[in-house]
């Protein structure tokens, strides 16, 4: 899960990191209230999980708390890269001498954790390792050493930070990187880190995304997700636990297992391509689905008002497709039961495991909105068809 | 041969007496895996009847190895203990750990890969996330499921668990040496690279099947892999075109971040370094015949 500044913000500011001032505001009102209590100028950034805030004016200086809520006024509602701006953060405004760039992420390949430097921030980070790599150090860290005091002086001298921040520097990256392990994060970025005019290296930004599979261990970051922006098909989702993604097309697709269900949507995609149609969403209804599950994963996907056909898609592993045939009929009748039009062809594909007692179980139910494909290229092209000419 | 687990592998498991351990021990037995123990240190001296066999739980996995010559593990153990259980294998230094578990941090696996390569890199640890490792008429240990498939001469290798049984099926046939689901998580023990090189080494494998999707940097790097070590076919198939940058499609490491990790990339490399792509799984099993009955 990604945060928003705001809340990687806080967070940091909970593990003993220096940031600045600052509160959250949703309203004009709000926002002259923070730069009242602030005193002095503030800075009024958007709140949206994507880049190029600045670019798109979602980053303003204010001298006043009048000028904050004229400011908050223009930010709010704005749109920037396709994210509605609900929240500003209202923070002191910091005389800024020298910005650097400091992160922690996840590394793949190494199986283990990379720390990347550069005495030069508040810029594309990306676009200084193209320009002048010499600027940018990235340390690798394992996940049992760790960023200590040794190696983060070996990074300070590395990424070449003056004398004056590097002590203040050493405190900072051993911090962050005690968050980052506290906190189960797998990216911690910091850009700007600023050196401002009292003397002091404060954290002006905070990126930050957290593993969604630590959530066991951290039920506090609960609080984090933000429900405001969350699709309604996926948030219904999610509180039935499917994993369950939208997308634009008109073919709603069901299936087992993640590689499996995205294979489904490239084939469904292609089948496609010349009718004008594509996948509506991806959904992965595990290994073991029951019935009940079945009917969850199918009202899910029938909620979604731009779908004319539904591809099931299920290989039978340890879960025989027999006990699958019967699940897409009870959930059927659940649908029928809860009292929803079911309205749209289901093409189904059960193949593997029980797959032939399958085939009699639907041929004997003969349900009309039910036709069996037996191979995943024929169901996709089938439902694709179906998809098509469906009037909506 | 086939590769990393034979007739003759002795296994435990870890987490045996759980709900999912125990129906999984089941099927493995079923399957003609030679099981010889269990471990869970609460309830260390029982047993777990299946047919005629009775099957020790051990409390720990160096004795379970020390009473039965076990060298490969199978992991059930709940994601918040599966740390601790994997290290205890890598310290009771089993050839072979294969985990199971979903849904593990992905600072516990990168903890646990430290371990590993502090103690020497003498436990092969295959997953988390995955659905395990078979030998087709030998041995069969994780959860996939059994007589899909028999013994044949196509290797496999695999981040998804149901396009593996999805190929297994469609080329049943034709019979596999093993197939080996390395797991979807960010961060994996064995990678597309450690199978290809022992497919390679391996007598029985005449070709290999790599899947890959989107994420990450392996399904380009094992690319590299094979144009410069490979000399056997490798046919290709890559999920995740269709997914959206910035998503995360069921496996936590399903994820196209900014440009990197897309399914077009992989395409790219692989189809470059001579591997033969498949457009679907259904292309992609016709290519491996197509393949093998040439050879």
């Amino acid at each position: 899960m990604d945060l928003f500044e705001y809340q990687g913000r806080a967070l940091l500011a909970r593990h003993g990191l220096p940031v600045l001032d600052g509160d959250v505001a949703t309203t004009p009102e709000g926002a002259r209230e923070i730069a009242t209590r602030l005193g002095a100028g503030v800075v009024v950034k958007a709140q949206v999980k994507t880049g190029g805030r600045g670019k798109a004016g979602g980053v303003r200086l204010a001298e006043n708390p009048d000028a904050a809520a004229s400011t908050a006024a223009d930010i709010l509602g704005m749109d920037i890269n396709g994210h509605t701006v609900r929240t500003v953060m209202v923070a002191a405004a910091a005389d800024v001498v020298e910005e650097y760039y400091l992160s922690y992420l996840l590394d793949r390949t190494s199986r283990a954790f990379v720390c990347v430097a550069s005495a030069t921030g508040g810029v594309d980070i990306e676009q200084v390792a193209r320009e002048t790599p010499s600027r940018v150090v990235s340390v690798p860290l394992s996940a049992d050493r760790g960023m200590d005091v040794e190696s983060a002086r070996d990074m300070v001298a590395a990424a070449g930070f003056p004398n004056h921040v590097a002590d203040q520097i050493v405190d900072i990256a051993i911090g962050l990187w005690r968050a980052f392990v506290a906190e189960d994060a797998t990216l911690i970025e910091v850009n700007p880190l600023a050196l401002a005019t009292d003397g002091m290296v404060r954290c002006l930004d905070a990126k930050v995304t957290i593993d969604d599979n630590a959530s066991f261990r951290h039920p506090e970051h609960a609080g984090l997700i933000d429900r405001t922006v969350v699709d309604p098909l996926e948030r219904l989702a999610r509180e039935r636990g499917l994993p369950y993604v939208r997308l634009d097309g008109q073919v709603g697709v069901i299936g087992n297992g993640a590689g499996l269900v995205m294979s489904t949507l490239d084939v469904v995609a292609q089948a496609g391509e010349t009718l004008g149609v594509g996948p509506a969403n991806f959904l992965d209804i595990g290994g073991g689905a029951s019935a009940a599950v079945m009917a969850d994963a199918l009202e899910t996907v029938l909620a979604d008002p731009a779908v004319r056909s539904v591809l099931v898609n299920v290989f039978g592993g340890i879960t025989a497709c027999d006990a699958v045939a019967e699940g897409i009929l009870r959930a059927l009748d659940l649908i029928a039961e809860r009292g929803q039009p079911l309205g749209r062809t289901l093409v189904v594909r059960l193949d593997g495991n029980g797959a032939e007692e399958a085939r009699r179980i639907l041929l004997a139910a003969a349900h009309p909105c039910i036709e069996r494909v037996s191979t995943m290229e024929r169901a996709a092209r089938r439902a694709a068809e179906i998809a098509s000419t469906a009037g909506v | 041969m086939a590769i990393w687990l034979t007739e003759s592998s002795r296994v435990i498991v870890q987490g045996m007496t759980g709900a999912e351990g125990t129906k999984h021990t089941r099927r493995m037995l079923a399957a003609g895996t030679q099981i010889v123990g269990g471990t869970n240190p609460r309830r260390a001296g029982q047993y777990l009847d299946h047919g005629d066999t009775r099957i020790p739980v051990f409390a720990t996995v160096e004795e379970a190895m020390a009473e039965t010559g076990a060298e490969v593990s199978v992991l059930f153990v709940p994601a918040a203990h599966a740390k601790a259980a994997v290290i205890e294998a890598i310290d009771a230094k089993i050839g072979l750990a294969i985990v199971i578990t979903e849904g593990l941090p992905v600072h516990d696996a990168a903890a646990f890969w430290a371990h590993a390569t502090r103690a020497g890199n003498h436990t092969r640890i295959i997953g988390p996330n995955c659905p395990g490792i078979v030998s087709p008429g030998r041995s069969n240990a994780g959860i996939i499921p059994e007589g899909i498939t028999g013994p044949g001469r196509v290797g496999l290798v695999s981040k998804s668990g149901t396009l593996t049984y999805q190929l297994m099926y469609e080329l049943h046939d034709l019979g596999f040496s093993t197939c080996i689901g390395i797991g979807g998580d960010p961060v994996i023990g064995t990678t597309h690279i450690d199978a290809l090189a022992a497919f390679e080494d391996d007598e029985e494998t005449a070709a290999i099947v790599l899947i890959g999707e989107i994420g990450g940097e392996a399904e380009e790097q094992a690319a590299t892999f094979i144009r410069d070590h490979v000399t056997k076919p490798v046919i290709g198939y890559v999920a995740g075109f269709t997914a959206p940058p910035g998503r995360t499609m069921g496996h936590a490491g399903a994820i196209v971040s900014g440009s990197s990790g897309t399914a077009e990339s992989k395409r790219r490399a692989l189809e470059a370094a001579g591997v033969r792509m498949g457009r679907t799984p259904g292309e992609t099993a016709r290519l491996t015949r197509g393949v093998m009955s040439a050879g």
